[in-house]
């Protein structure tokens, strides 16, 4: 049944119906409406559930790793300087291979102080060993924070969904939400596959030297390498119950795109309409929406971005002293690549400013209309006394 | 009941082999909390000497379930790990948090005092052996006054006093907090078996664990010099229940200057330091008396 709902309560809506046992967070704006609603669920009792309240994000992802060692579905939610605090504990969460799922809304770090949206936070944490996937509005945020579970619990690697503060997780929008039944029939409960029990006493996430500790890592990246086909599996399995699905990334208007923009997020919606406008003005424009970032869909990228002309690349982030984080790795997955295409890379709405239909209109002329990038990144959107 | 050689239950629940350093206070603790806790135990040991003595992959010292976290995460792991537990039914599982004392008294105390402020159901134990000793001795908020350190060394001997945890934590209303002595086993193992017993709530042991390495002391003196600890009133026996019922376990009658001179680590120490020590020592134990409620001087 559609209900409008927040951004944020899709998130929870979908953490309630996924039947987590164990939660722990701390609050912070804007992520506040999400741990709100999960302790109103287990106050009324439409979660069996524990809510841990502690005194910090890092404590969060410590009580989260406690508490998925033990073998229970464990969630938490964070933001912006919340996230960076779990830093440490992230690397943790995904060495121990531990399933544990996060919904992590996009929000700049200071200073200045900044509550507003930006991917900053998220893509610093690129390394972690966390799976990461975007979403772009109400629905795909409760469909994917579903899908979320099944995936970490089949690779055994957390995973991060990515909501845009406030374009995202204060707007409410009509999402189709299952009764409890039709979700239970995707997502079965949590059998994990190693946890703390006295009939096999063991040690986890002990010492590891040097002997020991590099197999370890390249375990992770071929758990890593098998997320593309079980993502795929979920989703087609998701699809067949629900009748929605994604992608890695999707493809609008590409085939005979001059110019294909890169976007993410909820910028994709204003893309959408952006393509939508000029195609029938003639404009040979293109779209891509990245969803997934980690692991990166290296092969879905090459196989569509491989043959474009010129690719625009938006980054709502910035990684100082190179350039936008999500031009980089594109660049980077196509230079090997024979013919590949001219990738410009643009900087916009840091820190909650507006991409617009203007802003996206904007980047695709500049592209259309420049022979090669001129650097490797142009900030749109700058005052110009600034 | 008091405890002989025969009444003790010897099933151990640690292998022989573990990586301690010879005479490891820590070991002899990790040993008796065992015995007393039963198998029944899970184990969360962040970042400290046990994190090393509990052996690497693919090994353990231990015969009871280890999880291993980050150094500031005892107290938050061992909630999340409780919350598990019990959400499965299984509330029989004692959880013990077992840190040093920089994961305690340092990196480890906000977690710690958010874990008891929620008046968490585990039991929470630091073995203290007064500094960073898996890293080489470097101070904490644990070394006491008058100690030489690797980053207190020579004359900036460490001039700032231990910080009074079992204090803090009482301040949290914990249903249960303690001090216990590897040298006196069966008062040990008696607070561990009565913090195991209040289930439902927070409980605090603090474990005096010589490190003869860092402190040193010969190996053979770990247990003596832990014993004169005791003795001298620098680390007082006693318990305190819901933050406000003390009880006192031992009263010592020695200076301390026969703890302070066999050690390496106090040996730079004049007579006026030690005398400044004494004095530190006395206020100490006057301000325990008037929490207990008897005459300082009784």
């Amino acid at each position: 049944m559609k209900e409008v709902i927040e951004g944020s309560h899709a998130v929870s809506e979908a953490v309630r119906m996924a039947r987590v046992q164990v939660m722990s967070a701390y609050p912070i704006t804007p992520q506040t409406h999400i741990v709100e609603a999960l302790s109103e669920y287990c106050a009324d009792g439409r979660m069996e559930a524990s809510f841990i309240c502690v005194e910090s994000e890092h404590s969060a992802m410590a009580a989260c790793i406690g508490a998925s060692s033990g073998g229970v579905r464990t969630f938490t939610a964070s933001s912006s300087h919340g996230l960076a605090l779990m830093h440490e504990l992230l690397h943790w969460a995904s060495a121990a291979r531990l399933p544990i799922v996060m919904a992590e809304v996009n929000r700049a770090l200071g200073p200045g102080w900044n509550i507003w949206m930006d991917q900053t936070d998220s893509l610093s944490q690129r390394d972690t060993g966390w799976i990461q996937l975007y979403c772009e509005d109400g629905q795909e945020v409760f469909d994917t924070t579903l899908q979320a579970f099944r995936l970490a619990e089949t690779v055994n690697l957390p995973v991060m969904v990515v909501l845009d503060a406030f374009f995202l997780s204060h707007t409410y929008e009509p999402v189709d939400l299952p009764d409890q039944e039709t979700a239970d029939r995707f997502l079965p409960p949590f059998v994990p596959n190693i946890r703390l029990e006295h009939e096999n006493p063991c040690a986890m996430s002990q010492m590891a030297p040097p002997g020991h500790y590099m197999e370890m890592r390249h375990a992770i990246q071929g758990a890593m390498e098998t997320v593309f086909e079980t993502f795929s599996e979920i989703e087609a399995d998701f699809d067949a119950v629900f009748g929605r699905k994604y992608g890695m990334l999707e493809a609008v208007e590409c085939e005979d795109a001059e110019v294909i923009l890169v976007v993410t997020g909820t910028a994709a919606s204003t893309c959408r309409q952006v393509v939508a406008d000029l195609r029938k003005k003639g404009e040979r424009i293109g779209m891509v929406k990245l969803k997934m970032f980690r692991p990166f869909p290296l092969e879905a990228i090459r196989e569509t971005l491989g043959g474009a002309r010129k690719i625009a690349v938006l980054d709502r982030n910035f990684s100082f002293g190179a350039s936008g984080i999500f031009a980089q790795e594109i660049r980077a997955a196509l230079c090997n690549h024979p013919g590949h295409p001219q990738v410009f890379g643009y900087i916009g709405g840091l820190g909650g400013r507006d991409i617009t239909t203007d802003t996206l209109e904007t980047i695709y002329r500049m592209t259309k209309e420049s022979p090669e990038p001129a650097r490797e990144s142009v900030w749109v959107g700058l005052k110009e006394e600034e | 009941m008091s405890r002989t050689a025969e009444t003790i239950d010897t099933a151990e629940l640690m292998y022989p082999g573990h990586v301690g350093c010879p005479g490891c206070g820590a070991t002899i603790a990790m040993k008796l909390a065992l015995r007393a806790l039963g198998e029944k135990t899970m184990l969360v040991i962040p970042a400290c000497c046990w994190a090393i003595i509990a052996g690497p992959h693919p090994q353990t010292s231990l015969k009871v379930p280890v999880l291993h976290t980050a150094f500031a995460t005892a107290g938050a792991a061992a909630s999340g790990l409780r919350a598990a537990l019990d959400r499965q039914g299984d509330t029989e599982t004692t959880v013990v948090a077992w840190a040093g004392d920089g994961g305690t008294f340092d990196i480890g105390f906000q977690a710690l005092s958010g874990a008891v402020e929620r008046n968490e159901d585990f039991l929470y134990v630091c073995y203290d052996n007064e500094a960073y000793m898996n890293t080489g001795n470097q101070r904490s908020s644990a070394t006491p006054f008058g100690m030489r350190t690797t980053t207190t060394p020579g004359t900036n001997w460490k001039r700032s006093r231990k910080k009074n945890i079992v204090e803090a934590l009482a301040a949290h209303r914990i249903p249960y907090a303690a001090t216990a002595s590897i040298a006196y086993p069966e008062d040990l193992m008696r607070k561990f078996e009565k913090a195991k017993a209040m289930k439902g709530g927070s409980r605090f042991l603090h474990v005096f664990a010589t490190c003869p390495t860092g402190w040193r002391v010969p190996s053979e003196m770990c247990v003596s010099i832990a014993r004169l600890a005791v003795q001298t009133n620098i680390f007082p026996l006693y318990e305190v229940e819901d933050g406000n019922r003390y009880t006192l376990n031992f009263k010592g009658e020695k200076p301390v200057s026969e703890y302070l001179k066999p050690q390496g680590r106090f040996k730079h120490l004049t007579q006026a330091d030690m005398k400044e020590i004494q004095e530190m020592v006395d206020e100490d134990w006057e301000l325990l008396m008037r929490k207990i409620g008897l005459d300082p001087c009784g």
